[in-house]
Parts: structure tokens; C-alpha cells; sequence
């Protein structure tokens, strides 16, 4: 039995996107006796433009959730959320990479989206709980508070894109799946007879076409790339070394790209919004102990007392590390609550954008995006 | 929980009189209607039979039926097969903004093909006026179209008017009356149409059967090709079992246009009066001009409509926020902002369609339900002050 399910006979609303996971979620949640409310968010409309051939958001994918509702017997309803997904995630996204950033639009959607804008719906619907079919945990503290934890399955974890949910909208969000492994999953899938059960994996971003952002950024929002201002490619000692096209393109640590011909391999270890400049360097000048973090969120609802000891991941594939969270500090470049993060060890290309998520054994305690690594 | 079915401007049920008749059709009386044996003449009977009955609804001749797939496939040749027959007199189309979406993409396809499309829009009241209609025509003008009923606001048009001014001008005139079929008298005579298109399932038929007329003398290109069915004018085998309900369904619903629409009137009325009194700021869309029997378009400003009516869905009201063929995109209706109508009051507008089946007790019962949920929606909506 799992200990952090909802009290018996729950509303719950399921938010599908026509992948195995969030099918078989919804329908765990109907077997279970549940009141189940599937629901795809319509986000992303490709008829203006090219369409790659990927099923997330699609009509396929609104097709595949209705068949899934139809042979387990819940309703299905499409929201049309193009409007909030342009503004939240879409224009982040872009406005991101344009200022030198490195955006991870998944948790700007959980954020606005998922736990926002939908899970506000949800209870205007009458529903108990917001699931989605992410691999995370969700318990209760000691005083009853909603907590945040790691998945089961350590492949598969997704409570780093989690990290932004407020204590209320985690006290009303659920994740099936996170007792489960994927083989798990897709098994369920095969026993109710889901025909989604073998369907193919996206790990991308949803709106892009493989891994080909700057593809995305030339198509669709070519008078903002042409408007980047060009820039020096520079070393550490701020000899320039070539012209670059813009900023957008460049993410610390990348080295392809960079065009530089140097006796050695250099990569990006610094970008200067404000110059335009992009720092080159070796892979060793890479590695910083600290990171400012902004638009800090602390899981309890509130920031600690003092500072916090715990592991930290530093991008969605890191190995978390151990690391000290110190709340405050200087103000955040744009007023929200900001904090340091030291590592025992240096870490490879803290990137500003990405999502620093702290953890305490399995469970998050924090989270924020980098502002800075120094 | 009982369910109550507020959307029969999307689909009707297929009434126990036309089941009945169209159930031999599938295993015993099953033979093409084209084959000269006896079973494709049983076929061939009944489908005659059925185009008669459909006739005598438009104030057609049975000649001027042709059976299609449906509401889309009749505008498609009303629009597309009748614009390429009339082409080389010219190539200007004039359309109304409301129209169906069926109509409006096939103009839109015209105008890829080479035809310039004026869209003329709707008076505040959902109406088009004739006077406009008249000052879109230009001297290539070769067709108007324009529906006999708004299938969101119910707004009746000036059919007859408009024919009036097509037929002075010699263009031909297609009508959608799509939405007018059983609820009001369609007279192809009178309107002076050269096409119009009705669909069954819009009036307790099945889906997969609608007609076309095409009055006699011309002819719309085909669509698709294959065989000489319909007299060359629709290739393809035809459903027999759902024409023959299209018939019966045709029939009863000329039977009881005397009847039926008054009754039907009467429940919505009362609705609309119960809504007007109970939640405030409410706009009831076309009010001011005649309306079909059955639908209330309306708008609870601050609900957002999709929101709306995935919400009484739940509590087991079927309605809807405008076409069918719609569904899950919440943008604002073309034809409300045809006439004038803000986004944001278009975006809450609720479809409810009545039926000849819909009870007292279920307008009772909506007219206490919807009340509460406005109230809640409006509540959570970060632009709503009351």
C-alpha cells in the first residue's frame, strides 16, 4: 500500500499527455476507486508552422487519452492552455537563451502549468488532488505538511523538475508512478490492455524537434535572433579571439561551436549578457564551488532557520553532490529570494538558467534557478 | 446520475420511428441501389421514396435532391462544386462571416483556387442584412452564400430577402440550412435558392445522410468520381439504411413543424427568463432578432464558457460553447465576433440546444444547477468584479 495515497474515494484530476506514464497513472487512479478526470492540456499548436513528427500535445496524443478513457471508463477533457503555455514557458524559453541562459522549460510548465494554471482549475472542478504521471513521491512531514520526495525507481527520479510546487499546491498534487519502476509501468500499461503501453519514450522538449533549440529559435522567432547583438568570443584574459552571432547560442560548458582554433580544447566558461561576450576557456576553469541561486522555493513553505546540509543537483542529469544552502545573501538581480549553495567539491558548468534542487536523503528541500556561479 | 442532453444543435437522437425504419435496410434489404435485380430495386424504392419526403420538406422536386454523406459534403458541392460549374462567368463569391465552418473552408479553398471571397459580417443583432449582401455583389459575382440559421445563436436570416437580391442579380444562392431543418419551414421556392443543404442527424435522422438541393438547370462539378449514382452528380454507393431515415426523419419533422417548435419554444423561453432573473450580468446572444425554437447562446461575463461546460458536464449537462466540430479550442467564436461582440464575452459564451424530447423537470433542473456554478467560476476568475 502506498503510504501517501489520497484518502479513499478522491476527485482527481490527471493531467495526460498521451505518453505511457501519464495513461497508466489515471488509470491506477480509476482502479483504485478513485473519481478519475482525465486531462490533456492543448499547448503547443505546430498548423501555423512546421510540424515535426512527434506525438506529445498533438492530436494523436489528445486521441490516444481519449481511447485510454474510454476503454477504462473515466472522462477526458481537452483545456485549451496555448495562451498560458505561450506566456509561461514558450516566451521563457526564448527570452532564456536570448539573454545568455540556459532555460529548462519543463519546470516553468510544472510551475505555471501543471501546478498552476491547471491545478487552479481543478479545484473549481471540484477535484481533491492534481496526478501526473512524473516519477516522484509525495509524503507528509511530522506536522503535517506536504513533502517532496524522490522516486523509486533512481533512473527514472523526476522530482528535480518538481522543485517549484508551493507547500499548497504539493498538499494537493499526487504521483502514482512514484513507487514504480518504468518496466513496472509499462507492464500495468500491458495488463489493462492500453494500447499506448509500448509507445516510445519522449525525453526532448516538447516543442523542439530533437535537441535542435537553435533550429527553433531561427524558425519561429527569427526577428528576435536577427536583433541579437553579435558578440566577441574572448579568453580568460579578454583577447579576443573571433566574432560570434549572438549569445543565444551558447551554454556554459558547451565546446562545439565555438570556433576557435586554439592548440587546446576550450569551452564556454563565462557569458557576459550585458557585452555580448563569450569567455572560452579550459575545461579546469569550469568547475566552481558556489552557486547564487534566485526564485528560491522552500518545499515547507518556508525558509530555514539557518542553513540547510544535503546533496545538490546542479542540471536534470547530475549526480547530486553535497553541498550547504545558505539562505539570503545578496539580493537576487531581480528581487526574488535568492541564496548561496557551496559544494564540498567543485562542480562541472553551473549554468545560469538551470534549476539547483536540494536534497535531504530523498526528499527535496529546495530548489531555485542559478543566478551565478562563482 | 441522470444526464441531460443540452446540445442537440451538435446531434439529435435518431427517434424510434426512424430506427425502425431504417433497421431492414442492413441485413434483409441490403442490395446496391444501382443493381437491376430485385434487391437493388428494393434499394432503389426506398431511396426514391426517401427523396420525395425530403423534397416535400425544402418545397423541392424530387429531382433536385441529391443525397450526400452529410452537412459538410452538401455545403462542399454547394460552395465548391457550384463556384468551378459557374467559373467561366466568373469568379467572385460572396459569404457571410457566421457561416459554418464548412462553408467557410470550402470559400477559403475557393480563394486558393483563384476566386476572390468577400465575407460580408453580421449586424450586432446576428443578422445579415440583406443590403449588405447586395453591396458585396460585383458584376463577377457568381454565388452567394448564406445560412438560414446560426447553428451557435440560432439567428434566423433573411433568406428570402437575400434571394430576392440574388436573383435581381442573377447569382446563384446556396443556403446552409443545416440548422433550420424541423425547426422552421424551408421553402427553396420562396428563399429563390439554387442549393441548400440539410443533414439528418440534426433532426432525429442518423448520421452519414444529408442532401443537397440543387435546383433544376444546374449542375455543381463533382466532388469525387467513380460511378453514374444521383444522376452523375455523386459518385459513390449510397448509404441506403441512413437515406431512408434522412426520409422518415424528413417527414415527421414536416409533420410536426406546426407542433413541435412551439413547445420547444416555450422551454427556452422559460430558461432564458430563469437565467436572466437568477444570475446577473448575462447577455443572451441574437435576442433581438428571431431565433430558432431551440437554442440559447449565452454569455455568463467572467465564466469562462470552455470552463463552464466541462463543469455542468460533471454535474451532467451536456452543452456546449458553440460548433461541435470545435471542440477542445477555446478561442472566441468567429460568429460572435462577427457581430460585434468583445472576445471576452464571446470567450463565455454556453450553447445550450433544446431537443422535442427535453422536459420541464430537466429545464427545472438546469435552471437550478447553473446558477451556483457561474457563481463559483466567477468567483475564481481574476477579472471578474460584480
Amino acid at each position: 500500500m502506498n503510504p501517501f495515497a489520497p484518502r479513499e474515494k478522491a476527485t482527481i484530476l490527471v493531467a495526460m499527455s498521451g505518453g505511457v506514464d501519464s495513461c497508466v497513472a489515471a488509470a491506477l487512479l480509476h482502479r483504485a476507486g478513485h473519481t478519475v478526470i482525465g486531462v490533456t492540456m492543448k499547448l503547443w499548436c505546430y498548423s501555423e508552422g512546421p510540424s515535426p513528427a512527434r506525438g506529445c500535445c498533438t492530436l494523436e496524443a489528445i486521441d490516444d487519452c481519449r481511447a485510454v478513457a474510454h476503454r477504462i471508463g473515466f472522462r477526458h477533457y481537452v483545456l485549451d492552455m496555448e495562451d498560458d503555455f505561450r506566456e509561461h514557458v514558450i516566451e521563457n524559453f526564448v527570452g532564456e537563451y536570448m539573454a545568455g541562459r540556459t532555460p529548462n522549460p519543463c519546470v516553468q510548465c510544472n510551475n505555471w502549468l501543471k501546478f498552476g494554471e491547471l491545478l487552479r482549475r481543478a479545484e473549481s472542478f471540484g477535484c481533491d488532488y492534481v496526478a501526473t504521471g512524473h516519477y516522484a513521491r509525495r509524503g507528509v512531514d511530522g506536522d503535517g505538511r506536504a513533502t517532496l520526495h524522490r522516486a523509486a525507481d533512481p533512473g527514472k527520479d523526476q522530482s528535480y523538475v518538481l522543485w517549484g510546487l508551493s507547500q499548497a499546491a504539493l498538499a494537493k498534487a499526487f504521483f502514482p508512478l512514484g513507487a514504480m519502476t518504468k518496466e513496472e509501468v509499462r507492464a500495468a500499461a500491458r495488463d489493462l490492455g492500453l494500447a499506448v503501453a509500448d509507445k516510445k519514450e519522449s525525453q526532448d522538449i516538447c516543442f523542439v524537434e530533437g535537441k535542435r533549440y537553435l533550429d527553433f529559435l531561427r524558425l519561429r522567432y527569427p526577428e528576435r535572433v536577427a536583433a541579437a547583438p553579435s558578440g566577441e568570443v574572448r579568453d580568460a584574459a579578454g583577447r579576443p579571439l573571433a566574432r560570434h552571432e549572438g549569445i543565444h547560442a551558447f551554454t556554459i560548458g558547451q565546446r562545439r561551436g565555438v570556433n576557435v582554433a586554439a592548440g587546446r580544447r576550450l569551452y564556454v566558461s563565462e557569458i557576459d549578457p550585458a557585452t555580448a561576450a563569450v569567455v572560452v576557456d579550459d575545461e579546469a576553469a569550469l568547475y566552481r564551488r558556489t552557486a547564487r541561486i534566485h526564485r528560491v522555493n522552500y518545499l515547507s513553505g518556508a525558509p530555514p532557520d539557518g542553513q540547510i546540509a544535503g546533496a545538490a543537483k546542479i542540471r536534470y542529469l547530475h549526480a547530486a553532490a553535497p553541498a550547504v544552502l545558505r539562505p539570503g545573501g545578496p539580493a537576487a538581480l531581480d528581487g526574488t529570494t535568492s541564496a548561496e549553495v557551496t559544494f564540498e567539491e567543485p562542480q562541472r558548468a553551473m549554468t545560469p538558467g538551470q534549476s539547483l534542487v536540494l536534497y535531504e536523503g530523498d526528499r527535496v528541500v529546495a530548489g531555485g534557478l542559478i543566478e551565478h556561479a562563482v | 446520475m441522470s444526464r441531460i442532453y443540452l446540445d442537440h444543435n451538435a446531434s439529435t437522437p435518431v427517434r424510434p420511428e426512424v430506427l425502425e425504419a431504417i433497421l431492414p435496410y442492413f441485413a434483409d434489404l441490403y442490395g446496391n441501389a444501382s443493381s437491376v435485380h430485385a434487391f437493388g430495386q428494393e434499394a432503389k424504392g426506398a431511396m426514391e421514396e426517401a427523396r420525395a419526403k425530403v423534397a416535400a420538406l425544402l418545397n423541392a422536386a424530387p429531382g433536385e435532391i441529391v443525397f450526400t454523406s452529410g452537412g459538410t459534403e452538401s455545403d462542399n458541392m454547394g460552395i465548391l462544386g457550384a463556384a468551378r460549374s459557374l467559373a467561366s462567368k466568373g469568379r467572385h463569391v460572396v459569404v457571410s462571416a457566421i457561416e459554418h465552418d464548412a462553408v467557410r473552408h470550402a470559400s477559403d479553398a475557393l480563394e486558393a483556387e483563384g476566386f476572390t471571397v468577400t465575407r460580408v459580417a453580421a449586424a450586432a443583432n446576428g443578422q445579415v442584412e440583406p443590403g449588405a449582401v447586395a453591396e458585396a455583389l460585383r458584376d463577377d459575382t457568381v454565388l452567394v452564400s448564406v445560412m438560414a440559421a446560426n447553428n451557435e445563436t440560432g439567428v434566423v436570416q433573411p433568406s428570402a430577402e437575400i434571394g430576392a437580391v440574388c436573383a435581381s442579380r442573377g447569382v446563384a444562392y446556396h443556403i446552409d440550412a443545416v440548422q433550420a431543418a424541423g425547426k422552421l419551414p424551408i421553402d427553396v421556392q420562396a428563399w429563390q435558392a439554387s442549393f441548400a443543404t440539410i443533414t439528418a442527424h440534426k433532426f432525429y435522422g442518423p448520421k452519414g445522410a444529408g442532401a443537397l438541393y440543387v435546383k433544376r438547370g444546374l449542375k455543381p462539378l463533382q466532388l469525387q468520381f467513380g460511378g453514374e449514382h444521383e444522376r452523375g452528380r455523386r459518385a459513390g454507393t449510397e448509404n441506403v439504411p441512413a437515406i431512408v431515415g434522412l426520409g422518415v426523419a424528413a417527414e415527421l419533422a414536416q409533420k410536426e413543424l406546426a407542433s413541435v417548435p412551439a413547445r420547444i419554444a416555450a422551454l427556452r423561453d422559460r430558461l432564458e427568463s430563469a437565467l436572466l432573473a437568477r444570475v446577473p450580468q448575462i447577455v443572451i446572444h441574437g435576442a433581438g432578432a428571431p431565433r430558432v425554437c431551440n437554442t440559447s447562446h449565452v454569455s455568463f461575463v467572467g465564466a469562462e464558457g470552455e470552463h463552464l461546460i466541462l463543469t455542468l458536464d460533471m454535474k451532467g449537462i451536456a452543452c456546449s460553447s458553440g460548433s461541435a466540430c470545435k471542440a477542445g479550442s477555446s478561442h472566441p467564436s468567429h460568429v460572435l465576433l462577427s457581430m460585434g461582440v468583445p472576445a471576452a464575452i464571446a470567450q463565455t459564451a454556453v450553447r445550450l440546444s433544446l431537443g422535442r424530447c427535453t422536459t420541464e423537470a430537466e429545464i427545472d433542473r438546469v435552471i437550478e444547477l447553473i446558477p451556483p456554478v457561474v457563481q463559483k467560476l466567477r468567483s475564481a476568475s481574476p477579472t471578474f468584479a460584480s
